[in-house]
């Protein structure tokens, strides 16, 4: 090895050794110090973990759906554009206009119709108060990425025939039947019974609420109409795209064939929305950076006031070690040994700070953990380190810079 | 004899607001391999900023200072560093030990500027501890040690670079007369082992331990005597 380099390695190595000592005869106040290291480098960590773990949520829950679907609906999800009244004026989307949408539409690999109720389901004593139920036709699943633990979908003829029979969400399942076996047997759903003919593997994925398929029943849509509801209830159209690259072009047929569909004449406007999950997403990813942006604001702050607390700190110890500083450079302390003593215990105390963080992050993490399905991130991990020390070199560097420009006489006889 | 030390002319002025103040107002003096001397004088008469700039914490503000031929007038602050650590050891009325550090750790520290791997280093600190006769004392820190077994320590210190020259400001200031003169007991084995010694103080029964005694007044130098019947502390017991 170069002999500059190991001499520079062993000026390094024995100036940590040096700060170590000054911080472990410091102990208390290097703790204090380092509060708001910590409490910056944890709230940077959890809540890169958990924006992550919001956002796998949200992916999970969309491609559940499936991501390469369209909705055609009355309403539009997401348009600020378009009052509500104006939606609200439009005409309903029939049955006999998705039969036409469906007959005309080549791109679509799968199609369906859906329109949502809420009823009270009992199975013996086990009951779900206003249960979200999706009713729809045997197409629906096609158009979904949907396993299921037990049984299956309804079939052509249960939908057409609009029977008694539903499809059970995991958790719903879970709730009416503890101990399992819920296919083939009849439940009461707003006082009808109804069979089960199948239950859906569990999704796991909260963020989706009341569309979460966990917490739903699919019934036939004729049922619906006998039993619940109108015939002249606005539908949505589920669409399916073949691929995500296609999903551009169904939405321009859709366009095309649903204005056809509903005889709009060149003038008119569409009286109809084409809703997308893409909406949802870009929602979701507005709301994340909302939240990242106040987030790293707040973190900057703590790590701010961090950094000063450890400036404060290390000037109010760099004067009452004058005489320290005095005695070492009488010694044959130059400078720069000066400069990097405080400067390293600056950085260790931040470090020592960051990493405290990084452990009270970590716990938070596994709490997170319950709700979303996330962990500490690596890159977290390594941003954290390299933070905590960055905040103690530049947070340590003034006083580290007062501390070796001390004049040695004036040092030795500081009181 | 070796030249170590020549002083030609020089003058340490202080600014104090519109005043200046000639802590040193022009000096010379040489100062030969194995000498040991004295420096005394009133207070304020510029005996530790001579000291001082002997020992390469402070630069005159006039003069030429050479150490062992070389021109401490025109060296930068590494350079200065680097002969105090290598070439001069400091003993100081105050001790000024690192309060926290062992005994051990605070003989040590010299040898780490010096950039001395830790085994070597630890050999030499035990080494100098051994000849002030603190052998076992070598994990106190300095608040369990007395003061003299501290100034003990400080000798230590200075000693364990194998310096040209020791400098001490009033090393018994602090002491009782018993505890001084085992002090001085020291310093006169480290003369007669080929050490060079310039000691400040106060006390002419002091002085009389070197061979030489520099008296300084209001910055200037009064006398420069030797000594005719040395007190040798050795021969007394
Ligand atoms: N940093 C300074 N600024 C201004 N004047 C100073 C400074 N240091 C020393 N002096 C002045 O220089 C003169 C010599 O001081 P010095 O400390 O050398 O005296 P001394 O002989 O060591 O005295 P004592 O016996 O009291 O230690 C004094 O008048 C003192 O006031
Ligand atoms: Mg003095």
């Amino acid at each position: 090895m170069n002999k500059k380099v190991s001499s520079l390695l062993f000026e390094i190595k024995e100036g940590l050794i040096i700060s170590l000592r000054a911080i472990a005869a410091n102990k208390g106040r290097s703790a204090l110090t380092t509060l708001g290291i910590v409490i910056g480098i944890w709230a940077v960590v959890t809540m890169s973990t958990a924006l992550k773990g919001i956002d796998i949520a949200f992916q999970n829950g969309v491609s559940s759906l499936g991501s390469d679907n369209l909705y055609i609906d009355k309403w539009a999800w997401f348009n600020p554009d378009t009052p509500w009244w104006e939606l609200r004026n439009r005409r309903n989307i029939s049955m006999d206009d998705y039969y036409r949408y469906k007959e005309l539409a080549k791109l679509p690999i799968a199609t369906a119709p859906s329109t949502f109720t809420r009823k009270t389901v009992k199975f013996r004593d086990n009951i779900v108060e206003s249960m979200f139920i999706t009713a729809t036709t045997s197409d629906y699943i096609k158009t979904t990425n949907l396993d299921f633990s037990d049984g299956r979908f309804f079939t052509d003829m249960e939908s057409k025939g609009g029977r008694n029979v539903i499809v059970l969400g995991s958790a719903i399942a879970e709730q009416l039947f503890p101990f399992g076996g819920a296919v083939g047997n009849y439940v009461d759903v707003g006082g009808r019974k109804m069979k089960v003919v199948g239950v859906l593997q569990k999704q796991g994925s909260w963020v989706m609420g009341d569309f979460n398929p966990d917490n739903q029943g699919y019934i036939p849509i004729e049922f619906l109409f006998k039993n619940f509801a109108s015939r002249r209830k606005s539908i949505t159209i589920n669409v399916r795209a073949p691929n995500s690259q296609m999903v551009e072009a169904v939405k321009e047929e859709a366009i095309g064939v649903m204005r056809r569909v509903r005889g709009l004449t060149y003038n008119e406007k569409n009286d109809f929305s084409i809703n997308q999950q893409e909406g949802i997403l870009s929602q979701i990813n507005k709301t994340v950076s909302v939240i990242q942006i106040g987030g790293f604001f707040i973190t900057g702050l703590s790590l701010f006031v961090g950094a000063i607390g450890i400036m404060n700190i290390m000037f109010v110890s760099v004067k009452e070690r004058t005489r320290e500083i005095g005695i070492r450079k009488a010694i044959g302390a130059k400078k720069r040994t000066i400069l990097g003593q405080f400067i390293s215990e600056a950085s260790i105390i931040c470090l020592f700070g960051g990493l405290i963080g990084l452990v009270f992050a970590v716990i938070t993490g596994m709490i997170i953990n319950q709700w979303l399905p996330t962990s500490i991130q690596f890159d977290a991990v390594v941003l954290a380190i390299l933070i905590s020390l960055a905040t103690g070199i530049i947070s340590g560097f003034a006083p580290a810079y007062q501390a070796s420009k001390l004049d040695p006489v004036d040092a030795l006889r500081y009181e | 004899m070796e030249n170590i030390i020549s002083i030609e002319h020089i003058a340490r002025i202080y600014q104090v607001g519109l005043e200046e103040v000639h802590a040193l107002a022009d000096v010379s003096l040489k100062i030969n391999r194995n000498d040991y001397v004295a420096i005394m004088g009133p207070s304020g008469s510029g005996k530790s900023t001579l000291m001082n700039i002997i020992g390469c914490l402070d630069t005159p503000s006039r003069g030429i200072y050479l150490f062992e031929k070389e021109n401490v007038s025109q060296m930068n602050d590494n350079q200065l560093a680097e002969i105090r650590n290598q070439k001069i050891g400091f003993v100081f009325q105050t001790f000024n030990l690192l309060p926290r550090s062992t005994a051990l750790h605070n003989v040590e520290l010299p040898l780490i500027y010096a950039g001395l791997p830790k085994s070597v280093r630890l050999e030499r600190a035990y080494e100098a501890l051994e000849k002030v006769g603190l052998a076992d004392r070598v994990d106190h820190k300095p608040n369990e040690l007395s003061g003299g077994q501290r100034q003990r320590v400080a000798i230590a210190r200075a000693l364990v670079t194998q310096p040209s020259i020791i400098l001490a400001d009033e090393p018994t200031g602090n002491l009782d007369s018993k505890t001084g003169n085992d002090i001085m007991a020291l310093f006169e084995e480290l003369h007669e082992t080929g050490n060079t010694i310039i000691l400040v103080t106060h006390e002419e029964e002091i002085a009389q331990h070197a061979q030489r005694i520099i008296r300084l007044r209001d910055g200037l130098i009064e006398s420069n005597e030797i000594v005719k019947e040395r007190t040798l502390v050795g021969n007394n017991e």
